[in-house]
C-alpha cells in the first residue's frame, strides 16, 4: 500500500470559497490539529465544519451522501487531483492516513465550463443528466419485457458492459482534463448499451444524440492525455473512448438515422 | 396507558384464493382513459427505487409526472448503495424455489407481523422485475452459457437472489433512472433536483399537493396534483450512525403524519450485522459489508474472555463458530436479527475482539483454503478492497472485524393493499411505508419491494383513485397551499433564529446515542421510558441551544441537516413509544422481558398479532393507536427457528 501515517496529524488546508455561483471566490487557509488517520477525508472536513460552526464562521459546502463511494456525489480537487492521490478512489473513501503530519492541503471544485459552481466545493453537473437523457437508455416500457433468460448474454459482454456501467457519474474526469472533456464519462454509457443485445436496435442513435450533447453542454474535446483514467474511481478506461469512437464512426458513415 | 381507537383498521385487501387475489383486485380498479392521463398530473417524491420506477412507470402510461429528490440528480438515491442482490422466485436453478416458498420464507423472516396478501403479490411480482430489469440493459451476473447467475443469501435455503457483482442497487438504479429520463426527454416527467418536499398540502381530506424547498436558492414553492407518491425512504438516520447515506431522513413521512397519515411499526428497525465497527468518535456512518460475505466467510470469537490474543494464535479448538454452534442448519447465514443479536450478545459478555472489544470475526481462511485467493477474489474483490481502504488491514490475511449497525427500517406511514395511505390520494412506496415485511426484513427483499411498488402496483392502483374520486380542479393558489407554505417558512426561520450554542450535528449524534443504547438490539421497558425522557429534553434543548448560521435563501447544508434532526426528534419519541407499547420480542424488535430460555425472541401472538398504526395527536402528546389484525391463512402462525 501507499505511504500510511499512525499517528494524528496537524494539517493547513486551503479551502476554495465562493458564496454563490455569480460571487467572486478565493483560497482560505485553516489550520487543523490532531485529526486521527481513521478518519476519512470527508470526516476531517466536518471536524473543520464544527469547529467554524462554534466560532461563528459559516460552514464550507461541499457535496457528499453515501460516503462509501458509489453515489458519485462526492468530489473535490486535492492537490491539484481529482478524488485525491489514491486511484480508484472517491474523495470520501480516501483517507487521512494517507497525508502526512504538517502537510497543506489544497482542496477545490471541480473546475469546468459545464459545471458552474453553486457554493465553494459544490458544482452543478446537471449537464450529466442531460446527456443521458438524449438517449442514454434502452426504449423500454414497464410491462412487456420477455422472461429474463430469453435474452442470453454471453459471459464477457456482461462482463464488459458490467464494467462500464460502473460509473458513478461523478464528473472527475471532466474535472481532471485540461479540456472538460466528458468523453468517458459518456463512453461509459453509449459501451455498456452497445455491448448488450438489448442496446442493439438505439445503438446509432444513441451515440449520435448523447456525443451532439455532450458537445453542446459545453464540454471540451479530447486530446487522449490520458488523466481522466486515472482520476476515475470507477475504472472506466481509455478503452471505452476507443470504443465510443467506433460507435460514432460507424453511426456517422453507416446509419440511417 | 395506550389510548386505542374504537374501530380496526382495513387493510382493504382482496379476499379468497391467495394465487388470485392480484389479479382480482386488478379486475376491480377502475381505469383511467389515455386523454384524462394527460389531463391528470402526479406528484412522485423521491427517485430512488420505488420513486424512479414509479415517476417512469406512470409518465409511460402518459400522467405528467412531477419528480423531486434531494440529491444533484435523481440518480444518486439511496438504492445506489445496496450492494448483495435482489430476490425473484425464478427458480432458474431449479432448487426448490417457487412464489409461495418465496412468499413463505418473506412472512416467516418477517415474524407473521406483515400482510399475508401484500407479500404474496410482493413474490408473485418480484419474476416481472428481473424481466423488466434484464429489458432495460441491467448487466445482472451469468453463467458461462449466458444465462442468469444467483447466489443465496440470509434467511433462505435457495438461491434465488440476482445480482451485478456487488453494486446490484446501483444498476437496478441506473435502470430506472434511464427510464425516468427518457421520459424527461418525451416531456412527461419534470425533474425538480436539489428539493426537499417539506409538507403535503390536504384539502377536504385529500392529498393534493406539496411543499418543497430549493436547497440551491433556498425558495419555497408549492406543486398542485391528483395524486402526491412517496418514495422517500428509511428513518434509520434517526440512530446518527447507520448504513444509510447522508441524507437519508424522515422529514416527508413525518410532515406527512402531521398532517394525517398514520405511521405503522415505528418500532421495527433492522440492525444488519456485518459492518465495518466504530472506528472512533469522528465516525459519521457506518459501511456495511454485503451479506453476500457470509456465504463464505465463518464469524467466529475467542472462546476465552478478554481474549488479547491476535487471531492467527488462536487455534481452532479454541474458536466458538458462535452462529454455526446455535444455529447448525442455517450457520452463518442466519438471518440478520438473529446473526446481530448473537453478536451482541458475544460482546456484552465480554468475548468481543479488536481494541474496542466491540467486534467480531468474518474470516475467510478456509475459504481461501478451499477455493483459492484468486476465486475468493473475483466473488467479494470490491468489498474487501473497501474494506482494507476504510480499516488498513488485509482481509484475506487478517479475519475482517465486524460489528451489528442499523441499516433498514420496516417500519412506515401506514398504506392498505392499493398502497394508499389513510389520506386519500396519498400513495407510500418502498422502504418508506410499512408493507412487505412484517418485523424483519430479508437480505435482498428491499430492492424487490421498492420496484415491485414502483413497476407493478402504482400504475395500477393510482388510477383507480383518479378515476373513482371526482376530483375537483386544484391549483396552488387555493388558501391550504399558502398555510401550509408559510408553515414551513416559519419552521425554518424559528431554527435560524435560536442563535445557540450547537451545532444541528451535535444533536444529531445525541439522539443517537439516545437511540442506540436503548432503543437499538436490545430494549426494555425501563431503557424505553428513560429514552422518551431523554428524547423529549433533547428536542427541548435543540429548539432552546441550536446553531445554524447562514440565511435560508441560499444553499445551506447546515440549515437542511438541522431542519431534519429537528423532526428525527420528534419522531424518535414515537419510535421509542411503540417499542414500549409493543410488550413483546419479533424480529427486528427485541425486548428483554420476552426472551426464550435460550435468548431468542418470545412473541405474543395473541396480543400483538396486529399492526400498530399511529395517529398524530401533536408534538409530545401521546399518539393514538390503531390496530390493524393480522390473519394468516397461507403460512399458520408457526415459531421462527433457523436451528
Ligand atoms: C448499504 C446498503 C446496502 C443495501 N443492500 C441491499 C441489498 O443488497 N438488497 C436489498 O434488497 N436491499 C438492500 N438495501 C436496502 C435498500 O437499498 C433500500 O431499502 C431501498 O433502496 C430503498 O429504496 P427507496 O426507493 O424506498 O428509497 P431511497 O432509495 O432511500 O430513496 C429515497 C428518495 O427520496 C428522496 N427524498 C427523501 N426525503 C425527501 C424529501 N423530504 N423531499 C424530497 N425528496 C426526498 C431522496 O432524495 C431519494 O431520491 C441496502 C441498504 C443499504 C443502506
Ligand atoms: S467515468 Fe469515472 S470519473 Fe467520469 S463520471 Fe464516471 S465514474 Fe466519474
Ligand atoms: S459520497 Fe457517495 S461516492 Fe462519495
Amino acid at each position: 500500500m501507499n505511504h500510511t501515517s499512525t499517528k494524528a496529524l496537524n494539517l493547513t488546508l486551503k479551502i476554495w470559497r465562493q458564496a454563490g455561483p455569480d460571487q467572486p471566490g478565493a483560497l482560505k487557509s485553516y489550520t487543523l490539529t490532531d485529526i486521527s488517520p481513521d478518519m476519512s477525508f470527508l470526516e476531517m472536513l466536518d471536524v473543520l465544519n464544527e469547529q467554524l460552526i462554534a466560532k461563528g464562521e459559516e460552514p464550507v459546502a461541499f457535496d457528499h451522501d453515501c460516503r462509501e463511494g458509489i453515489c458519485g456525489t462526492c468530489g473535490v480537487m486535492i492537490n491539484g487531483q481529482a478524488h485525491g492521490p489514491d486511484s480508484a478512489t472517491t474523495t470520501c473513501q480516501l483517507h487521512m492516513r494517507r497525508f502526512s503530519d504538517g502537510d497543506t492541503i489544497l482542496i477545490e471544485p471541480w473546475r469546468a465550463r459545464a459545471f458552474p459552481i453553486v457554493r465553494d466545493l459544490v458544482v452543478d453537473r446537471s449537464a450529466f443528466d442531460r446527456i443521458i437523457q438524449s438517449g442514454g437508455y434502452v426504449s423500454v416500457n414497464t410491462g412487456g419485457a420477455p422472461d429474463a433468460n430469453a435474452i442470453p448474454v454471453p459471459g464477457h459482454a456482461q462482463q464488459d458492459a458490467m464494467a462500464a456501467a460502473a460509473c458513478i457519474g461523478c464528473g472527475a474526469c471532466v474535472a481532471s482534463c485540461k479540456n472538460a472533456s466528458a468523453m468517458l464519462f459518456v463512453s461509459a454509457k453509449v459501451t455498456h448499451l452497445a455491448d448488450l443485445p438489448q442496446g442493439q436496435a438505439e445503438r446509432s442513435k444513441r451515440v449520435l444524440n448523447m456525443v451532439a450533447t455532450m458537445d453542446s453542454e459545453k464540454f471540451g474535446n479530447c486530446t487522449n492525455t490520458g488523466e481522466c483514467e486515472a482520476a476515475c474511481p470507477a475504472g472506466i478506461k481509455l478503452s471505452n473512448i476507443a470504443q465510443m469512437n467506433r460507435e460514432y464512426m460507424k453511426a456517422v458513415l453507416f446509419s440511417c438515422e | 396507558m395506550v389510548t386505542v381507537a374504537d374501530t380496526t383498521l382495513d387493510g382493504r385487501c382482496p379476499t379468497g384464493n391467495m394465487a388470485s387475489r392480484w389479479e382480482q383486485r386488478q379486475r376491480d380498479l377502475k381505469l383511467v382513459a389515455p386523454h384524462n392521463k394527460r389531463k391528470s398530473t402526479i406528484i412522485v417524491v423521491g427517485t430512488g427505487l420505488a420513486g424512479g420506477s414509479a415517476a417512469a412507470s406512470l409518465a409511460e402510461l402518459g400522467y405528467n409526472v412531477l419528480s423531486f429528490c434531494i440529491q444533484d440528480t435523481p440518480r444518486r438515491a439511496h438504492s445506489i448503495a445496496a450492494q448483495g442482490g435482489i430476490n425473484a422466485a425464478k427458480n432458474y436453478t431449479n432448487d426448490g424455489d417457487s412464489v409461495w416458498r418465496l412468499f413463505y420464507d418473506t412472512v416467516k423472516g418477517g415474524e407473521w407481523r406483515a400482510r399475508e396478501s401484500n407479500v404474496y403479490r410482493l413474490a408473485q411480482l418480484s419474476t416481472s422485475i428481473i424481466d423488466q430489469c434484464v429489458a432495460q440493459g441491467v448487466p445482472f451476473a451469468r453463467e458461462y452459457g449466458g444465462s442468469l447467475a444467483n447466489r443465496s443469501f440470509g434467511g433462505a435455503q435457495v438461491s434465488r437472489t440476482f445480482y451485478c457483482a456487488g453494486q446490484t442497487g446501483q444498476q437496478l438504479l441506473l435502470g430506472a433512472y434511464q427510464a425516468m429520463m427518457r421520459q424527461v426527454n418525451a416531456g412527461r416527467i419534470k425533474l425538480f433536483a436539489r428539493r426537499e418536499m417539506l409538507d403535503i398540502v390536504v384539502i377536504d381530506g385529500v392529498a393534493r399537493g406539496i411543499v418543497t424547498r430549493d436547497l440551491v436558492t433556498g425558495k419555497f414553492e408549492t406543486f398542485a396534483g391528483d395524486a402526491v407518491v412517496l418514495c422517500t425512504g428509511g428513518y434509520g438516520n434517526a440512530y446518527y450512525l447507520s448504513t444509510n447515506a447522508k441524507t437519508c431522513n424522515v422529514t416527508a413521512a413525518w410532515r406527512a403524519h402531521k398532517r394525517g397519515a398514520y405511521f405503522a411499526n415505528p418500532c421495527y428497525t433492522q440492525i444488519h450485522p456485518t459492518c465495518i465497527p466504530v472506528s472512533g468518535s469522528h465516525q459519521s456512518k457506518l459501511t456495511l459489508m454485503s451479506e453476500s460475505l457470509r456465504n463464505d466467510g465463518r464469524v467466529w470469537v475467542s472462546k476465552s474472555k478478554d481474549d488479547s490474543r491476535s487471531p492467527d494464535q488462536i487455534p481452532e479448538d479454541e474458536r466458538d463458530y458462535y452462529l454455526e454452534r446455535r444455529y447448525p442448519s442455517y450457520g452463518n447465514l442466519a438471518p440478520r436479527d438473529v446473526s446481530s443479536r448473537a453478536a451482541k450478545e458475544r460482546c456484552d459478555e465480554g468475548f468481543g475482539v479488536g481494541q474496542s472489544k466491540m467486534s467480531v470475526y468474518l474470516d475467510f481462511s478456509a475459504a481461501i483454503k478451499r477455493d483459492g485467493e484468486d476465486v475468493i477474489r473475483a466473488k467479494y474483490g470490491n468489498l474487501f478492497h473497501m474494506y482494507e481502504r476504510i480499516t488498513a488491514e488485509n482481509p484475506y490475511k487478517v479475519p475482517m472485524r465486524i460489528y451489528p449497525a442499523v441499516h433498514y427500517t420496516m417500519g412506515g406511514l401506514w398504506v392498505d393493499y392499493n398502497l394508499q395511505s389513510n389520506l386519500p390520494g396519498l400513495y407510500v412506496l418502498g422502504e418508506a411505508n410499512f408493507s412487505d415485511h412484517g418485523a424483519n426484513r430479508l437480505g435482498a427483499s428491499a430492492l424487490m419491494q421498492g420496484l415491485a411498488d414502483g413497476y407493478f402496483v402504482i400504475p395500477y392502483t393510482v388510477g383507480d383513485h383518479i378515476a373513482t374520486r371526482k376530483l375537483s380542479p386544484v391549483s396552488t393558489s387555493a388558501p391550504e397551499f399558502g398555510q401550509a407554505l408559510s408553515a414551513s417558512k416559519s419552521r425554518l426561520e424559528a431554527i435560524l433564529n435560536v442563535n445557540g450554542r450547537h451545532s444541528a450535528e451535535h444533536f444529531h449524534r445525541a439522539l443517537g446515542k439516545i437511540m442506540w443504547d436503548h432503543v437499538g438490539m436490545a430494549r426494555n421497558e425501563k431503557g424505553l421510558l428513560k429514552a422518551i425522557d431523554m428524547i423529549r429534553q433533547l428536542r427541548d434543548e435543540f429548539w432552546k441551544d441550536v446553531k445554524v448560521l447562514g440565511s435560508g435563501e441560499s444553499f445551506n447544508q447546515n440549515l437542511e441537516h438541522a431542519g431534519r434532526v429537528a423532526d428525527f426528534l420528534e419522531f424518535s419519541e414515537l419510535l421509542a413509544y411503540d417499542a414500549l407499547c409493543r410488550d413483546e420480542s419479533c424480529g427486528g424488535h427485541f425486548r428483554e422481558e420476552h426472551q426464550t430460555s435460550e435468548g431468542e425472541c418470545a412473541r405474543n401472538d395473541d396480543q400483538f398479532c396486529y399492526a400498530a398504526a399511529w395517529e398524530y395527536q401533536g408534538v409530545g402528546q401521546e399518539s393514538i393507536l390503531h390496530k390493524e389484525p393480522l390473519t394468516f391463512e397461507e403460512c399458520p402462525l408457526g415459531t421462527r427457528s433457523y436451528k
